[in-house]
């Protein structure tokens, strides 16, 4: 019997999205071992973040109104402290750059097995292993924590989004715990670029621009043009950021973040091993190419072989006509 | 100031697909590929030299100790970032299989409080294990801050304090740090303004990247001295926290690329073939 804690993203006050894949392996281990989960919702809105928690069936949902902006060494002392007091085997958030940042000094707090960014769980004879990428995902390596408690990463693009299961769980409000470290430590800000485009790690499709693009401009005219025509979410390879065409969390790749859309279209991507990392998940993939024997060919299912400048137009111009048949 | 940079080598990154599993399923082979440092730890030594530096006057302003955990033969990546210009190294001989997260990072605590160090930087992640969970875990067993993900630092108040831009999901979010501390790097680090050291003026631009080890550079390393400890000697407790019952390849992709000429051809396959849109 596995008992799950579910630590809780929060965004602008209130629930981040990918919070919900971690209540789907919470969900998973929980019903496979007999074990309960429950969720804490930490940071600034965490009372408001509680009520939307509330409403995926989780037994119990904790509350730690922890103000100012995220610093990890605020944030790992209550985490630990409840998972303590609760007697979970497992913690999880999702492996986003909150839980990558998190979770392993939780699990050093904890003396507990961190296992990092999981694509998926079994359980076998009541020990759970878990399913980690390595290698840019050229490896699978399955994982069992030697410890009493596992702390785990769930990578978004694995793991369903957890549907609302009627009900609301109860809430309840949590002591917040320090660390000496935290007074080391000081947030000065964020700066975020506001886009009115589905999230990259979230959207149904993507549509990624590399070096070929040539420029800032480039990208605006010619590829954003086709990823609204799609309704997508944008991206980009680390060279066109390292160019400084796009910001970088636009980055798709073992660097930055990784995606399994529906659809992909690699525009002017060549395929770096570290690129394909980041995208080789997606259902279909679509490159538009002058190169016909770019690596990404290794992995597309439909190869364009042209000049994307000449292509890219005409393309977005079929994509509007058919969407607006419907 | 006096840094520590942790570096590990793994089998060349740009040929990770060739990474084979063993016979018995228990272990990863890289028999033929190249070792090869670190992508990110090879940025963070390049981090740590600029922090180090005034660079147009090309003078000295700290340490840079570096420092790696493995086989004999790790020397040999500890000489290539001495040969960049890291002034000493440290050898932690160990075999893979006594090595996780949580060991390397009790044995580089076990090394900070022997030297002492004021910053401790290294990769976010290395790319085989890809866990990006080393430096986190260290920085709280030593009970200090951190900043991960790092795409530029800058020191300030005599070096006493570290402004670092992180980069994560949402954009950039910058943390103040109060030395000591361990600062994780990002790609970025090595960009042209990455580093600011307030002695190298603030409208140096570096070469895109990490430096390559000049000629002089590495006849200067194969002098440099490499403390040689075994694991053993560090009296830290060496039980691994993770195990690795199997690994596995992923599933090769099925179907192969179809190449189309036009637009038309492709529009016309996306709706009829792949149903995508």
């Amino acid at each position: 019997m596995t008992d799950v804690l579910v630590v809780a993203e929060l965004i602008d006050g209130g629930l981040r999205r990918t919070t919900l894949t971690a209540v789907t392996l919470a969900k998973q281990v929980a019903a496979g071992t007999g074990g309960a989960f429950d969720i804490l919702s930490i940071g600034p809105g965490a009372k408001n973040a509680a009520a939307s928690l509330a409403k995926y069936g989780a037994r119990k949902v904790f509350v730690a109104e922890v103000g100012g902006g995220y610093i990890a060494e605020k944030y790992a002392p209550t985490v630990a402290e409840v998972t303590k007091k609760g007697g979970y085997g497992v913690v999880t958030a999702c492996a986003s750059t909150y839980g990558k940042d998190l979770l392993p000094r939780v699990a050093a707090k904890l003396g507990a097995a961190n296992v990092s960014d999981i694509s998926a769980a079994k359980i076998d004879g009541g020990k759970v292993l878990y399913k980690r990428p390595m290698y840019a995902g050229n490896m699978f390596g399955w994982a069992s924590a030697n410890t009493a408690i596992a702390v785990v990463g769930v990578r978004q693009s694995e793991f369903e989004v957890a549907a609302e299961a009627g009900g609301a769980s109860a809430t309840e409000e949590v002591a917040i715990a320090t660390d000496p470290a935290a007074s080391r430590v000081e947030f000065v800000g964020i700066e975020s670029q506001k886009s009115t485009r589905p999230e990259l790690t979230e959207a149904a499709t993507v549509v990624a621009g590399g070096r070929a693009l040539k420029s800032a401009e480039n990208f605006k005219a010619v590829l954003e043009p086709l990823v609204d025509a799609c309704g997508a979410a944008m991206g980009a390879s680390r060279a066109a950021v390292d160019a400084g065409y796009v910001a970088g969390d636009l980055q798709i790749g073992q660097t930055g973040k990784v995606v399994a859309p529906k659809l992909y279209i690699a525009v002017g991507i060549s395929g770096a091993i570290q690129h394909l990392a980041g995208m080789k998940g997606s259902k279909v993939i679509v490159a538009v190419n002058k190169d016909k024997e770019a690596p990404i060919a290794q992995v597309a299912d439909y190869f364009l072989v042209a000049d994307l400048f000449k292509a890219l137009p005409e393309l977005t111009e079929k994509v509007k006509a058919l969407k607006a048949q419907g | 100031m006096k840094i520590l940079v942790p570096v590990k080598r793994v089998c060349d990154p740009d040929n990770a697909n060739k990474v084979k599993v063993s016979a018995d399923g228990l272990s990863v082979t890289s028999d033929g590929l190249e070792w090869k440092p670190n992508p990110f730890d090879e940025y963070a030594v390049e981090a740590a030299l600029r922090l180090n530096e005034n660079a147009p006057k090309n003078e000295k302003l700290g340490e840079t100790l570096v420092c790696s955990l493995g086989p004999a033969e790790v020397a040999q990546t500890l000489r290539q970032a001495l040969a960049m210009g890291a002034d000493r190294g440290i050898l932690i001989e160990a075999t893979d299989s006594q090595l996780d997260t949580m060991v390397v990072a009790r044995a580089l605590k076990a090394l900070v409080d022997k030297e002492k160090p004021d910053l401790v930087l290294m990769g976010k992640q290395t790319v085989d294990g890809d866990s990006n969970a080393v430096g986190q875990t260290l920085a709280e067993l030593l009970g200090w801050p951190m900043a991960t993900f790092a795409m530029s630092v800058s020191t300030a108040d005599g070096g006493k304090t570290m402004t670092v831009g992180r980069e994560v999901d949402t954009g950039v979010l910058t943390l103040k740090v109060t030395l000591p501390a361990v600062v994780t790097v990002d790609l970025r680090i090595v960009a042209p303004t990455g580093v600011k050291n307030g002695a190298t003026p603030a409208d140096h631009k570096y070469n895109e990247g990490a430096r390559y080890a000049s000629l002089k550079g590495i006849m200067q390393a194969k002098k440099k001295p490499i403390d040689q400890l075994k694991l053993a000697d560090l009296g830290i407790d060496t039980t691994t926290s993770a195990a690795y019952p199997k690994f596995e390849l992923p599933p090769a992709r099925t179907g192969s690329c179809v190449f189309v000429e036009t637009v038309d051809d492709l529009v016309d396959k996306l709706r009829n073939q792949a149903k995508a849109i």
